[in-house]
């Protein structure tokens, strides 16, 4: 068990996931160059230098507010199931959209590795991406792979190995919003530590509190008395 | 302290430009991020996409091009699955007459041999005959234009007449899912962010004829609209009907959606966006084997599953008899005054009655039907095929009318399970069994009755 | 801002570009609409008409994105010459 790990790709809609996951586990999940084709959860198995890893495609979402049923079960993936790995994969032709999700992502959990896919069409478009810079920046790994075309496979895998195997570690840089959505960042978030201590980022919490995501609310509390049914009958 | 009152005084200290500025501060540092780490070395864009845009979703091409796209995939379809099929059913009829030696040279009774050979075998070797050549040419041919970044272009060019019924322009994505499974195509409207519209783009899903219906439409079509042509006309006739059946099962999702948000779904269309990504070359080989062999193959496997116990209970049912009658027959007995009434038959009813779990068996259970009642022994070509309709006294119109309610009647089983577990709700499932069904029993009956007036049967 | 520059996504022409002052919407499209980048500031271009005059694509942040006109009416910005 302790030699398996659960890595879930997340992304925007069309950004190469089910490909990604094709690639990896040799399974046919269905691809289609449209937003949308994903709508449920997809789960397959790939092992690397002696460690098995389980991999669930996810559908895209544009952010973590979700909007539609689709977004919310890859939402509710990546919040409540949390995975020892969320792959973002963004779209290397709209990094800055692609980004925005990113960030959503580092904000809610620690262990994030960033695929810059699509490098093919993005050369060809001329487009160049400093990977170090962004790594830099972000304080996560940043790689750059091409899905179709199997490239960047072995830089991702041996960094996904270092990160399980506790070679190195990611630091996400956190967004620092104006000093009025701080302060009350911080007003929200020492009583939601209070309430679910570290089993989630109470920052993020806090900020989607604010945001009035009603959905989250809701399934929050769903899960709530779904695990008080089953410590009860434990 | 719980988290709904958390919520509620994050609220309170909250406010909608708040919202906004997380938003746009996110924005603004991913652009920052973009600045540093992002360079162009090509000053002008790739203007590729844009010029074909200027085609596919022209004023005055748009739209033929989308019905010249429907045609050419049917006519791929049909023009080449004519001969693989044609040779299956003859691998299988060869292959029959050994497995009928084996059971006389194991002296079998004659019960197991019916059950075991002209119930099963016949009714799943007919199923992967008439519909594994058609799939394993219209899945590859639809990958393509799905990986090729077509289908949103056909939803952004028909997003107009949708809005106008008060539906979700991405229902038309939804029904491109229906042309290969409605049951995964039900699924597929999770991605339309309104309740509303989605049930919509659930509700009227079924009136694209999935390819478990494409056996039976096919088989009419050439068997009794196209019958007086010959060689490649025919096949183009054949697609010409297909193709305005689809069409009609466009219109009927128009006019079902239409009504139904002048009254239950009440409601104006809400937010709609539709992103349209850049035209991506398919990995050609990757995406046809994917998709002929997997997709092919699994819904096959699910057509097989459901003929085999079908075709059991068909022979089954034909071979016990009550009185001097089969059951079949006092089924079909009891279903006949009705199906008269639509320009259809007892046998017609009852095998759309018994093919409620996959659309695929219908037709091996109405040839099962009119066999057991003996006329012929073997359906070895299209020939004899239809002489067995014609002995049951088809005409055209029963043809088109079979068509019709193929195309309009209730969901395959499947496909309901999935609408109640999208939609957590009995009444919708129902709904969603109901108006189909009253559409499909509508419709063939003012065909059969006009048809009948103006002396044409 | 010079007023008479101010126009909706919706009146755009095509290949005109506008900077986003004001989004007019609320609740879940208002978010959409944001988490698809058309956050103030920002700068879109108008591509083009669907065959049926209506949904209109525009470009923002990089990727294509069709509203029908009850949006892009309540999107306003400041028409900005080309660069
Ligand atoms: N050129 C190129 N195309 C790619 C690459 N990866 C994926 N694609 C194409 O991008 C399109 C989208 O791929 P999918 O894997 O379906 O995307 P997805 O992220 O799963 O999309 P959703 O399920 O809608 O969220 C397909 O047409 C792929 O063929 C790549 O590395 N290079
Ligand atoms: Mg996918």
């Amino acid at each position: 068990m302790n030699n398996s790990y659960r890595i879930a790709l997340a992304g925007n809609p069309n950004t190469g996931k089910s490909t990604l996951f094709n690639a990896f586990t040799g399974l046919r999940q269905h691809t289609g160059n449209w937003a949308g084709k994903t709508v449920s959860l997809a789960e397959g198995t790939v092992r690397h230098k002696e460690k098995n890893y389980q991999i669930v495609d996810l559908p895209g979402t544009y952010s973590l507010f979700s909007n539609s049923v689709d977004e919310e079960v890859a939402r509710n993936y990546i919040v409540f199931e949390k995975p020892d790995i969320t792959l973002v994969v963004l779209d290397a032709t709209s990094l800055e959209r692609n980004l925005n999700l990113a960030l959503q992502v580092l904000e809610m959990t620690k262990n994030v590795i960033v695929c810059i896919n699509l490098i093919d069409e993005a050369e060809k478009k001329g487009i160049k991406i400093n990977e170090r810079i962004l790594t830099r920046k972000l304080g996560v790994p940043v790689i750059k792979i091409s899905a179709r075309n199997k490239i960047g496979f072995p830089m991702l895998l041996d960094t996904i190995d270092r990160l399980v195997s506790g070679k190195i570690e990611c630091n996400p840089v956190q967004t620092t919003y104006n000093e009025e959505i701080e302060e009350k960042i911080t007003t929200i978030e020492s009583k939601i530590s209070n309430l679910v201590g570290n089993t989630i980022s109470s920052r993020w919490l806090a900020l989607r509190l604010l945001d009035g995501d009603k959905a989250l609310l809701t399934e929050f509390n769903r899960r709530l008395v779904l695990n008080d049914q089953v410590r009860r009958e434990a | 302290m719980n988290m709904n009152e958390l919520f509620s005084e994050a609220q309170a200290i909250s406010s909608p430009q708040l919202r906004d500025d997380i938003v746009q501060q996110l924005y603004s540092r991913s652009r920052e991020l973009c600045d540093v780490g992002v360079s162009y070395t090509k000053t002008k864009a790739d203007t590729r996409t844009e010029k074909l845009d200027a085609i596919f979703t022209s004023k005055i091409w748009g739209f033929p091009i989308m019905l010249i796209m429907l045609g050419v995939v049917f006519y791929l379809t049909i023009a080449g699955a004519n001969i693989p099929s044609s040779m299956l059913a003859e691998f299988f009829g060869w292959l029959e007459g050994y497995i009928t030696s084996v059971f006389q040279f194991l002296h079998a009774p004659d019960w197991l041999h019916g059950i075991l050979v002209l119930g099963l075998y016949r009714g799943s070797t007919w199923v992967i005959s008439v519909m594994l050549p058609p799939m394993a040419i219209f899945f590859p041919t639809f990958a393509l234009l799905e990986n090729y970044g077509y289908l949103p272009r056909v939803a952004f060019n028909m997003d107009r007449l949708f809005k106008f019924v008060g539906a979700h322009g991405k229902q038309s994505l939804t029904m491109a899912m229906g042309f290969g499974c409605n049951a995964a195509a039900v699924m597929s409207s999770r991605i339309i962010e309104s309740p509303r519209e989605r049930m919509l783009a659930i509700l009227t899903n079924n009136f694209v004829p999935c390819n478990g219906r494409w056996g039976i439409l096919i088989v009419l079509a050439s068997l009794f609209m196209a019958a007086n042509f010959t060689g490649g006309f025919k096949l183009l006739v054949t697609t010409g009907v297909i193709v305005g059946i689809v069409l009609f099962g466009i219109v009927v999702t128009f006019f079902v959606s239409w009504a139904l948000s002048k009254t239950l779904l009440k409601g104006v269309p809400t937010h709609y966006t539709l992103e349209l990504p850049p035209y991506r070359r398919p990995k050609f080989f990757d995406t046809v084997i994917r998709s002929s062999l997997t997709k092919s193959w699994t819904v096959l496997v699910r057509a097989v599953k459901v003929a085999a116990p079908a075709a059991i209970l068909t022979w089954v049912l034909a071979n016990i008899h009550i009185g001097d009658t089969s059951i079949l027959l006092h089924m079909v007995e009891f279903l006949d005054p009705f199906g008269k009434m639509l320009g259809l038959d007892g046998y017609i009813m009852l095998a759309f009655i018994l093919g409620l779990p996959a659309n695929e068996i219908v037709l091996p259970i109405l040839l099962m039907g009119y066999l057991s009642t003996g006329s012929l022994t073997e359906v070895d070509s299209l020939v004899d095929l239809k002489q067995i309709f014609l002995d049951h006294g088809w005409t055209w119109v029963t043809a088109l009318n079979v068509m019709l309610f193929s195309l309009l009647h209730y969901p395959c089983g499947t496909t309901l399970v999935n609408i109640y577990k999208e939609t957590k709700s009995k009444k919708w499932t129902f709904l969603a069994f109901l108006i189909p069904t009253v559409l499909a029993i509508v419709v063939p009956f003012i065909v059969y009755q006009t048809a009948k007036l103006l002396g044409w049967v | 801002m010079d007023e008479s520059n101010k126009i909706s996504l919706f009146q755009g022409k095509k290949g005109n570009l506008i900077k986003i002052s004001s989004i007019s919407l609320e609740g879940v499209m208002r978010r959409r609409l944001l988490d698809l980048g058309f956050v103030p500031g920002a700068i879109v271009e108008v591509i083009k008409k669907s065959p049926l005059g209506d949904p209109i694509a525009f470009r923002v942040s990089q990727t294509t994105i069709a509203l029908r006109k009850e949006e892009s009416m309540k999107i306003e910005g400041e028409l900005v010459n080309h660069e």
